[in-house]
């Protein structure tokens, strides 16, 4: 069913097509993709907001070629140091490097998600959670909005009953429960963050489904998947980006959260919750640098994503 | 009631080469440019255009309600001799409210949904004048008396959510007069109504003219309604105005190309496609962006225009007493031969269609469509609480035959929609029998066959969501094509350009959004999509009635087209009677889920009629300022659904039961009337016998 998603069929069909008509193939999607970019620009909030996602995003996926230590490399000459030309932002109480190790843990949140020892898949923790979040939640969101009726009572009031306990205790049950590692963590953000995703996709789709397009739909007999899937969705996307936007930094926080009361990663995996856990100890004696930096990390990460996010809404608000 | 230009009294408020700009990201945009008008008192002008026009900026631009990016580029408004123009804010709150009074188009956003009426209305007095609250209290409720408000001390403790619309656009009216002002603007107060209240509040608004002798603007969409109201009229075209006049004068001999243009383009009440063919106007209202500067705007759509008019803005030509058209050639446009030869060509096609029905399509019989209502009670909790239902559709039949086209009317809530779509199937259906094509269809559509579905197809009334805005026109024209599979595949893409043809768009098109499409091009992707499954059957569900007049015409001639090329059976709902009678063969009239009245189109506009039936054709309003009509006006609400009155539904507002059957009509409200035929399969639902009937006059005696 090649209706779908952009321009890909329009480009095969041409070549078969009989009549020498003229299609300016795929150029559509391509201009699409472009406004949606252009919206970023348009915004002052937003660009600052990208700069700093951006940033992190770099150093990310640089890590390795962006400091000479590894994460691990403990030097026990030189523990608990301040910044120095060695050592950009100093060292942890083993010594370890913390650009290195705040670089690494960057990594973790947003370019790669460790499976089981050296087995890893692209695109981070973070990302893997939000994702599998909002496939999950947009399913259940499209089902409840579209067809209404007792299933949509079922669906609603067991997600209510998860939004009752508080996100933080929620996670905390998860994790205790599961143990703690990285596809854990991304469990547990799936868990948590498919209510909010499912109540959002189910307000947009009652509104979406009074449309006439969809009456047009349903008039040619459609699959209530296609017609939830190819019909409805798209034209949630907007309001979709930027909730995941927010999302994503939501992760970040409750990583870092889980990671300080030692359920994330663990040890001596970097993760910025439990550099703090471990920084916290030496603030007081006069080195609060390992501390400092993954806090400074996670509140810089997570402002920028609402930042891009609070931009983006804005500036396509405004063109409706 | 054309007046003379000395005895006209005094002017109330002088507008003067007023323009006026938004700002916006690309600079400012010019709404309406070198407006000029005046109104005296006691005179209605009508400000009359499509929408874009900038009729509404001028109401707003006079009590400076333009918003934060809106101004007064240059101009002078003068009101009782005070200039307005440069008013600080409070000056200007004391004058609006005192003597400048507003009437907007949605009567609920003008009222407090939390406050009370009384409330609401004495504010009114006890903020503009030192008045004590039971003063104003007692005149609050004179004036709804005056307002023809049924049981008005009683209306004073209600909030606005318990009376009915039009009783809320009347309080709305009412709080407009309190003060008596001297100015009052009308922004389009009866669009949002159903006819037969847009007559009563018209009726009223006549009638407070008379006695207040407030000059007032009228501003509207709808040339039917400006005949009735308004004494001058200005016509508004893309922020210009065009013409100006006496609205006998205009109605009469229009002489700029865009008047002449609006009015050829809405068919009269009682004109059928056999007889008369509609002008529609090509092309669409510039954006205020790109409007010229320096030549004449209507220019790109006009049919006289020649390289004169691009060389400069043209100025007014006076053509008569207070008559002026922005036209270089308005002196001799009304003796050029241009229209007649559109009409012949039409002409020659017209033999083709076919006269005799070839045979039933659908036939339904005793439909019936309710919908539970759940009661909000405990009791109903446990399933023991009453059921009620409502009855959206009670006991409807009615047939189609091949090539002919049915058009069903009624006001909003008589049952109409839900009709088409228990036909079509995306609402079940209660009892009854339907068949089309010989093929019981009582299923709900996901569980009929694709063969049946695709030969009912629907083509919907509102252009901005009738097309998804996620994908580009080709697929989804493309998409009933795969679909239906109407076409082997690698010959799709021609298919989707040759119903694009069909519907006279480019196959440049091919590749647009919804979104850079107007209203009348978005509407014929609509009807492209509904015919590319080759349907026997289009159901078209009020398809012109959110586009301007002149693309509606356009949109109604190419239904027409199709309609003749394909031989296509339709269903064509509309609550404007004008436009159903010139599309449809026969007619049903539908009031309160029930038909009331069927048969022939020609045989539903004249006697004998149903008295419902009467009651809407006397309320349509006429583009024609000396057509005579019959003034019946219903009282009371529409009856909830949910609990019909007995015998005959339409009892409780029937104008003729008590005239015309012994007993003042008893028998209504204690039997069902009975299905009186006439010839030629005219049926009337009603108790009162056919030849009582026949003696009533016809409703409206047009002048031409």
């Amino acid at each position: 069913m090649s209706f779908a998603l952009n321009g890909v069929d329009v480009a095969v069909s041409e070549q078969e097509a009989v009549a020498p008509v003229k299609f300016r193939a795929g150029a559509s999607f391509l201009r699409r993709v472009w406004e949606g970019i252009s919206i970023i620009f348009a915004s002052k909030t937003a660009m600052i907001g990208l700069v700093i996602v951006l940033f992190w995003v770099f150093v990310a996926v640089f890590a390795p070629f962006l400091t000479p230590y590894t994460p691990l490399e403990q030097d026990w000459k030189a523990p608990n140091q301040g910044p120095s030309a060695r050592h950009i932002l100093g060292t942890d109480e083993l010594g370890r490097d913390l650009w290195s190790r705040l670089i690494h843990g960057a990594r973790v949140v947003l370019v790669i998600l460790p499976l089981s020892g050296d087995l890893w898949i692209p695109g981070g923790t973070a990302i893997w959670g939000v994702f599998a979040a909002l496939i999950v939640g947009m399913t259940l969101g499209l089902v409840s909005g579209y067809y209404g009726g007792w299933l949509d009572e079922v669906v609603m009031r067991l997600l209510d009953a998860m939004m009752a306990v508080p996100i933080i205790l929620l996670y905390l049950i998860i994790m205790a429960a599961l143990g703690a590692s990285a596809v854990n963590v991304v469990i547990a953000i799936t868990i948590v963050g498919t209510p909010g995703i499912a109540r959002l996709v189910r307000s947009l789709t009652l509104d979406i489904r009074t449309r006439e397009y969809i009456r047009a739909a349903e008039t040619r007999g459609e699959n209530p998947w296609y017609i939830m899937f190819i019909e409805i969705l798209p034209n949630a996307r907007g309001p979709i980006i930027v909730d995941a936007m927010l999302r994503v930094g939501y992760a970040i926080f409750a990583m870092g959260t889980l990671g300080f009361l030692g359920l994330g990663l663990p040890p001596p995996s970097p993760d910025w919750g439990s550099m703090v856990a471990k920084g916290r100890e030496f603030i007081l004696a006069g080195s609060p640098w390992a501390a400092l930096w993954p806090s400074v990390a996670i509140a810089s990460l997570v402002v920028g994503l609402n930042l891009l996010a609070d931009g983006m809404r804005e500036e396509s608000m405004r063109y409706q | 009631m054309e007046v003379a230009e000395e005895t006209r009294g005094v002017t109330v408020l002088d507008v003067e080469n007023l323009t006026i700009a938004y700002e916006t990201r690309k600079g400012d945009v010019e709404a309406v440019r070198n407006a000029s008008f005046q109104v005296r008192e006691g005179e209605t002008i009508g400000l009359v255009g499509e929408s874009g026009c900038g009729k509404s900026t001028i109401a707003f631009g006079i009590v400076n309600f333009l918003g934060p990016n809106g101004k007064i580029v240059e101009g002078s408004i003068r009101f009782q001799g005070e200039e307005l123009v440069g008013r600080s804010a409070g000056a200007l709150k004391r004058i609006r409210g005192d003597r400048i009074a507003m009437v907007y188009q949605d009567p609920m956003q003008a009222l407090n949904p939390s406050v009370r009426l009384g409330d609401q209305l004495a504010e009114v007095l006890t903020f503009h004048q030192q008045i004590s609250r039971n003063d104003a209290w007692e005149r609050s409720i004179r004036m709804l008396k005056r307002v023809n408000m049924p049981d008005p001390e009683d209306v004073m403790y209600r909030y606005p959510h318990q009376i009915s619309g039009g009783q809320q656009q009347r309080i709305v009216i009412a709080m407009a007069m309190l003060n008596n002002p001297s100015l009052l603007i009308m922004d389009e107060p009866t669009t949002a109504l159903d006819v037969t209240v847009e007559a009563a509040v018209l009726d009223l608004i006549e009638e407070l003219k008379r006695d207040f002798k407030a000059a007032s603007i009228f501003i509207t969409h709808n040339l039917g309604v400006v005949a009735r109201v308004s004494d001058q009229l200005c016509v508004m075209y893309a922020g210009q105005m065009v013409e100006r006049g006496a609205v006998t004068d205009i109605f009469r001999s229009p002489h700029h190309p865009y008047t002449m243009g609006l009015l050829a383009s809405v068919p009269r009440l009682g004109e059928s496609k056999a007889e008369s063919v509609l002008h529609p106007i090509r092309g669409r209202v510039p954006p205020p962006a790109e409007r010229p500067m320096d030549e004449c705007i209507f220019a790109p759509r006009c049919d006289y225009e020649t390289e004169e008019c691009r060389k400069a803005l043209p100025d007014f030509v006076e053509v008569g007493t207070g008559h002026a058209a922005r036209c270089i050639y308005a002196r001799e446009i009304t003796s050029r031969p241009h229209t007649t030869k559109k009409r012949s060509i039409v002409k020659e096609l017209e033999p083709a269609r076919s006269e005799s029905p070839e045979g039933e399509l659908l036939n339904f019989e005793d439909l019936k469509i309710y919908y539970p209502q759940e009661s909000q009670s405990v009791v109903s909790l446990f399933g023991l609480g009453e059921k009620r239902f409502v009855k959206a559709v009670d006991d409807v039949s009615a047939r189609l035959s091949k090539g002919r086209t049915l058009g069903v009317v009624g006001e909003s809530g008589c049952g109409k929609s839900t009709l088409v779509k228990g036909i079509i199937g995306l609402e079940p259906v209660t009892s009854g029998d339907m068949e089309f094509l010989g093929i019981d269809i009582d299923r709900p559509v996901a569980e009929r066959e694709v063969n049946l579905i695709k030969e009912m197809q629907m083509v919907f009334q509102n252009p901005d969501s009738t097309l998804n805005p996620s994908y580009s026109v080709g697929k989804q024209i493309a998409r009933p094509i795969r679909r239906f599979k109407t076409v082997p595949k690698h010959q799709v893409k021609d298919e989707v350009v040759r119903l694009l043809k069909a519907v006279r768009l480019d196959e440049i098109y091919y590749d647009r959004l919804p979104r850079q499409l107007s209203g009348g091009e978005k509407q014929r992707v609509g009807i492209a999509r509904a015919l590319a499954s080759r349907p026997d059957l289009i159901i078209c569900d009020e398809p012109v009635s959110a586009l301007d007049v002149s693309v509606q015409a356009a949109v109604i001639n190419l239904l027409l087209e199709i309609q003749e090329i394909y031989g296509s059976s339709m269903i064509f709902i509309a609550h404007d009677l004008s436009v159903v009678r010139f599309f449809s063969d026969d007619i049903a009239v539908m009031y309160l889920g029930q038909i009331v009245e069927v048969g022939p189109a020609e045989a539903i506009y004249s006697p004998p009629y149903h008295p419902y039936t009467e009651a809407l054709l006397s309320a349509v309003p006429i583009p024609d300022p000396d057509a005579e009509q019959k003034q019946i006006r219903l009282g009371g609400n529409v009856p909830s659904a949910l609990n019909p009155p007995s015998g005959c539904r339409f009892h409780t507002r029937c104008p003729r039961r008590k005239e015309m059957l012994p007993d003042d009509g008893e028998i209504c409200e204690k039997e069902v009337p009975p299905w009186r035929t006439t010839e030629h399969g005219h049926r009337i639902f009603c108790h009162i016998p056919i030849e009582k009937l026949e003696t009533v006059e016809p409703v409206v005696h047009s002048s031409g």
